[in-house]
C-alpha cells in the first residue's frame, strides 16, 4: 500500500521541459553576469539584477522543485511565511538608514545640531 | 483523483477552496506529498529564514557604513595572462551550480523511471560539480585570506564589515554544498546497489527507501542553487 501510494505521489514530467528551463537558466545567468561586465550603474543595474534574480529563482522553484505541479495547500504553506521576510527587510532598511544618519551626525559631524 | 487515505474517489475542490479543504480535512494536509518530502520543504523554509537573516544583516551593515563598500567586481576578478576579467571566477561557479541542478533534475526523472545506472551516474556527476564548486570556493577564500589579507574584522579595500559578511554568507553556503555532495554520494550508492528496488532497510531509520528519496535530495540541491542565485545577485553583483 505504501509503495503504490508513493508512485502516485512522485513528480514525473517529460524531459523536454527540464532541458528548456535548464537552457533558459544559462541564458539568464549570462545576462546577470553581463550586467557587471558592461558596468551598468545605478537604478538600471539594480533593476536588471533583481529582474534576472527573480526570474532564475522562480524557474528553479516552479519547475526544478516542482512547485508548479504541487497542490496549493503546500505551495501556500511554503510561500506565505516568506511575507515575514518582506516585513523584516522593510524594518531593517529603515533601521540602517537611521544608523547611517546617526553616524553622520555624531561621528562625522555632518548636518544636524 | 483517488483519495489515498480512504481509497475512495472524491471530487476535490480547486483553487483557494482546495487549500481550505486540504487543511481542514482532518487527515493529512499535504495530500499527494509524502511526509518525507513535506518535511524537506519545511526544513528548506527554515533554512530560507537563516540565509535571509545573513543577507539582511549584510544589507544592514552595507547600508549603514560610512566607509565605502569594497568593489566586489574588482576583488573577484581573475586574469588569465592578460587583462583581469571582472567577477569571472564567480560567474564560472554560478554556471557550475546551474549545470549541477540540471543533472540533478535528470537524475530525479530517471529515478522515477527506475533506470538505476543513469540515476546513479547523474547523481555522481552532480556530486562532482558540487565538489568542484567547493574547490573553487576554497581557491577564492585562500586568495582573499592569504594574498589580499581580508579578515573578518578588516580588509585593505574599504568597509571592514565586508570580511565578516563574506565569510559568514559564502561559508555557510559552501557548508551546505559540502553536505549536499556527501548525501549525493550516499544516495548514488543506494541507487547503484538497488536498495530502492529491493526494499533494503536504511541503516539509520530502518525504513525501506523509495526512488522518491532522489527527488527529496533534489529539492535540497536545487535549494542550494537557489540560495546561490540570491548571494550572486546581492553580494557579488550589487
Amino acid at each position: 500500500m505504501a509503495h503504490a501510494e508513493a508512485h502516485a505521489e512522485g513528480q514525473q514530467h517529460p524531459l523536454g521541459i527540464y532541458i528548456k528551463i535548464w537552457a533558459l537558466l544559462f541564458v539568464l545567468s549570462t545576462f546577470s553576469y553581463l550586467v557587471d561586465y558592461f558596468h551598468f550603474e545605478g537604478y538600471l543595474r539594480w533593476t536588471l539584477i533583481l529582474l534576472f534574480m527573480v526570474l532564475k529563482a522562480g524557474l528553479i522553484i516552479a519547475v526544478f522543485m516542482h512547485m508548479l505541479w504541487e497542490r496549493l495547500a503546500l505551495v501556500y504553506a511554503i510561500a506565505l511565511p516568506t511575507i515575514a521576510l518582506m516585513v523584516f527587510i522593510f524594518l531593517m532598511t529603515h533601521e540602517a538608514d537611521n544608523t547611517l544618519l546617526s553616524r553622520g551626525i555624531y561621528f562625522l559631524g555632518l548636518g544636524g545640531s | 483523483m483517488t483519495n489515498s487515505s480512504t481509497g475512495q474517489v472524491a471530487a476535490q475542490p480547486e483553487g483557494m477552496q482546495s487549500i481550505v479543504a486540504d487543511w481542514s480535512s482532518d487527515q493529512r494536509a499535504f495530500k499527494n506529498v509524502s511526509w518525507g518530502k513535506a518535511m524537506m520543504w519545511i526544513f528548506l523554509l527554515s533554512d530560507t529564514f537563516i540565509f535571509s537573516c545573513f543577507l539582511l544583516s549584510y544589507m544592514t551593515v552595507r547600508m549603514s557604513t560610512t566607509i565605502p563598500w569594497p568593489p566586489p567586481s574588482e576583488i573577484f576578478a581573475l586574469s588569465f595572462g592578460g587583462e583581469p576579467i571582472p567577477l569571472i571566477l564567480i560567474a564560472i561557479m554560478t554556471f557550475i551550480l546551474i549545470t549541477s541542478s540540471g543533472t540533478m533534475v535528470l537524475a530525479v526523472n530517471y529515478g522515477y523511471r527506475k533506470d538505476r545506472a543513469k540515476t546513479a551516474i547523474l547523481l555522481l556527476i552532480t556530486a562532482a560539480f558540487g565538489a568542484s564548486f567547493v574547490g573553487m570556493q576554497v581557491f577564492e577564500w585562500t586568495k582573499l585570506i592569504v594574498d589580499e589579507g581580508v579578515r573578518p574584522w578588516s580588509n585593505p579595500f574599504g568597509a571592514p564589515q565586508f570580511g565578516s559578511t563574506f565569510f559568514m554568507i559564502t561559508g555557510f553556503h559552501g557548508f551546505h554544498v559540502s553536505v549536499g555532495v556527501v548525501f549525493l554520494i550516499i544516495i548514488a550508492r543506494k541507487v547503484w546497489r538497488g536498495d530502492f528496488d529491493k526494499g533494503t532497510r536504511g541503516f539509520f531509520t530502518s525504513r525501506q527507501g523509495r526512488y522518491e528519496i532522489v527527488e527529496t535530495m533534489g529539492l535540497y540541491w536545487h535549494f542550494v542553487d537557489l540560495v546561490w542565485v540570491f548571494i550572486f545577485a546581492f553580494f557579488y553583483l550589487w
